[in-house]
């Protein structure tokens, strides 16, 4: 699904990953933890594409496709989704038309025919209705004057309706208090699927309590520096990341 | 090295897409090149005028001749000559058509291209139009229906023969010849335009519609519309605007009156979409219009809604003067400008009655090498008790070469009036464009789409039938704006 070989990227000409490796197979849910400004947000845009966030070193090989030169909206045809860490807000674009919007985008992509809006209503209400979510904010602005856990919410409904291969989720849980991080995670839960893959960034564990990883990775210094099963998350809880401070400085 | 064929197609594509950019290969009346007293006699005898209306013509040609070029918009306008243009054509075979039957199938072919059916069949339900082509009104819809309401939709060359007495008594009451300089040229020579008449208490049953194109080379349009709506009337008018691409520049200068009566509303909507000029800013229309309004009775409400988003040059300021107690003015502006384009664009409210109220809104989105201007004048008088406005402009920039200006007036004599202004500066964020196209929406989309979400507080105030077409047209704008 997802294969990150030796991977070095420089952002605003500081070299931030340092040769990170990853395999990701289908149906897997995969997390990363680290320190703050270990760099686990560059590693989310990197993978989608962001311009200044260039590739110097290794690769990115996605859906067997070498994916480091594609556009964002490529990758996100190929099916790669980032709920963002601090999701941004459009002005005057209903959620409804920003969500239409990008299902037809990426249908027309792949090939597909573009929903009619019949299909398309019928289609987001079923969505937000799985997610328990109020339908008050669909005629909204995109994320505008969104409290923290609507923000977080919208990017699972949006996670929802666009049905990616990989969902990368970068630390969806900050902000939330514990009713929002549970809807949130059982949004998530519900779209675990043996063809669909989730990178699960988070600072914290306990997301992990209700999110359940099949396998937890250390990231500092801008490598993968430890990968162990669930339990390495427990221990990262208690001893915090003092171990990698050190190396990291 | 020849050019490749790969090369010549990029440069093609690169050539903005301007879809109603094709001319129309029909034979044409032209009167000669150039501007006197003689080409004003010939355009008014063409027209089978009146003796008085050419003696106005002429009064205000006079007056032309000694008027400067106004100077106080921030724009560039390169010296105009006003002898090397015509001031007169007419697609030849149409001496006023009696019905759609008998007009140049050829130039139904245009308006169709440009989305414009003028078979009653193929129109949007309810709407009634006009067609300008150069200088000549081709047609006029659903005369009929519109006719039984009591209604005066007619080209301003019938008007002045059939309705001497409504002409005389409106034209050039809001906007006198002496205005400035534009204006008194349109007095001079206008061609043809619109003349919309609703009596007391009708509900016009229909939009009413103008649409407006310039074919011929080096010519000048110039048209005036004028609308009365009598005491407790509505009438909701939209006019739009194209014309072919050429290397030289076209000179559009009109003139719109309106004029309310108690109770009486007018909403006009433009979307003005003429040539504006390729990327290297050669070529374009200079749209220099002059367009007022007066709510001269009580509880009138004038409103003004604008989409701009062609010509090289937009000179361009929808008024409103609110002389009767308890009106109402508004203004809701769109101007996109891109390339090399200019525009110096925005409105006046001028309060002379009392609890009159006005408000403005104004979205500026300015990219590539442009230069766009919001100027509006708030201007309320000593007897206008409680008078309010509300003034919201926005700029919207994309890229680092291109600007954007806010120029607000305020006048204010009376005490107790209330001025409410707002403005903002903003950027297409690179946050935004990521965000969208993370989603699989490619940058141009995205870009339209975050541009008519800054635009949505507008673009709702135009009829639901061209509010669509607005936002394509937002879209062919900025086409080439992004990466
Ligand atoms: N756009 C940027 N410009 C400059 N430095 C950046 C930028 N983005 C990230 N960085 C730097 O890269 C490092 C990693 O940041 P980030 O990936 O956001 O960490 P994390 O998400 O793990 O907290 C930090 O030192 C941060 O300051
Ligand atoms: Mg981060």
């Amino acid at each position: 699904m997802l294969k990150i070989e030796n991977l070095h990227a420089t952002v605003a000409d500081r070299e931030v990953l340092k040769g990170l490796t990853l395999d990701i197979k289908p149906g897997e849910v995969h997390a990363i933890m680290g320190p703050n400004g270990s760099g686990k947000s560059t590693l989310s845009y990197v993978l989608a594409g962001r311009d200044g966030y260039d590739i110097t070193e290794g690769s990115i090989n996605f859906m067997g496709q070498d994916i480091g030169e594609m556009e964002p909206e490529e990758r996100a045809a190929l099916g790669l989704f980032l709920a963002f860490q601090y999701p941004v807000e459009i002005p005057g674009v209903t959620t409804t038309t920003f969500l239409k919007t990008a299902l037809n985008a990426v249908r027309k992509a792949r090939g597909e025919k573009e929903l009619d809006p019949a299909s398309f209503l019928k289609l987001q209400k079923q969505k937000l209705t799985e997610l328990g979510m109020d339908a008050d904010m669909l005629k909204r602005g995109v994320n505008v004057g969104f409290s923290g856990g609507e923000k977080k919410r919208n990017e699972v409904l949006q996670l929802a309706m666009l049905q990616p291969k990989l969902a990368i989720l970068d630390e969806t849980d900050s902000g939330l208090d514990i009713d929002a991080l549970k809807v949130v995670a059982d949004g998530v839960n519900a779209l675990r699927a043996p063809d669909r893959s989730f990178l699960i960034i988070t600072h914290y564990q306990r997301l992990l309590d209700y999110i359940k990883p099949d396998v937890v990775h250390v990231l500092a210094k801008g490598k993968i520096q430890k990968t162990g099963g669930p339990e390495l998350a427990l221990e990262l809880e208690q001893k915090g990341y003092a171990d990698f401070y050190d190396e990291a400085a | 090295m020849p050019i490749s064929n790969e090369t010549r197609q990029t440069v093609a594509e690169l050539d903005r897409k301007y879809e109603a950019g094709f001319i129309t290969d029909i034979e044409t009346d032209l009167a000669p090149k150039g501007l006197n007293e003689d080409i004003i006699r010939l355009i008014s005898s063409k027209k089978g005028e009146p003796e008085w209306m050419l003696e106005q013509r002429l009064k205000a040609y006079r007056h032309w001749l000694t008027m400067p070029e106004p100077q106080w918009a921030k724009l560039r306008i390169p010296a105009i000559d006003y002898q090397d243009a015509y001031y007169y054509a007419a697609p030849k075979n149409i001496d006023r058509p009696k019905s759609l039957d008998e007009v140049d199938p050829k130039l139904l072919e245009t308006y169709k291209k440009l989305g414009i059916p003028l078979r009653e069949q193929e129109m949007l339900a309810g709407v009634a139009v006009d067609a300008v082509f150069d200088s000549v009104s081709v047609v006029t819809t659903f005369r009929e229906k519109l006719h039984s309401a009591g209604v005066i939709f007619c080209s301003i060359s019938e008007a002045v023969k059939e309705y001497p007495e409504l002409i005389k008594k409106y034209m050039g009451s809001v906007v006198p010849y002496t205005d400035n300089k534009h204006a008194c040229l349109n007095a001079a020579v206008f061609t043809d335009g619109t003349f919309v008449y609703i009596p007391e208490g009708v509900r016009c049953p229909m939009e009413l519609s103008t649409y407006f194109r310039i074919n011929e080379a080096k010519t000048g349009q110039f048209e005036r519309t004028l609308i009365v709506a009598e005491k407790g009337s509505y009438v909701s008018y939209l006019e739009g605007c194209t014309a072919p691409k050429r290397d030289e520049n076209q000179m559009h200068a009109a003139v719109v009156e309106l004029i309310a009566m108690d109770d009486a509303e007018i909403k006009y909507s433009t979307v003005q979409n003429w040539y504006p000029g390729d990327e290297e800013g050669r070529g374009g229309i200079y749209n220099f219009v002059t367009k007022r309004g007066i709510c001269k009775g009580k509880r009138s409400k004038i409103s003004w809604t604008q989409v701009e988003t062609g010509s090289a040059i937009t000179w361009k300021y929808p008024s409103c003067i609110l002389l009767g107690d308890d009106s109402v003015g508004e203004f809701y502006s769109v101007a996109i400008t891109n390339n090399h384009q200019q525009a110096d664009t925005g409105t006046k409210m001028i309060h002379i009655g009392k609890n009159t109220k006005s408000r403005i809104v104004s979205k500026g989105i300015s990219a590539g090498k442009s230069d766009n201007t919001y100027r509006g004048l708030v201007r309320i008088s000593g007897k206008a008790e409680k008078a309010r406005n509300y003034t919201q402009c926005d700029s919207l920039l994309i890229g680092h070469t291109c600007g954007a200006h806010t120029v607000p007036y305020i006048e204010n004599r009376s005490p107790s009036a209330t001025l409410e202004h707002e403005a903002t500066t903003s950027k297409v964020s690179e946050d935004q464009l990521f965000y969208c196209r993370s989603r699989g929406i490619p940058d141009e989309e995205a870009l339209t789409l975050i541009v008519n979400g800054f635009c949505r507080e507008v673009l709702q105030h135009l009829p639901m039938e061209f509010a669509v077409e607005a936002q394509k047209l937002v879209a062919i704008s900025l086409e080439g704006s992004v990466g």
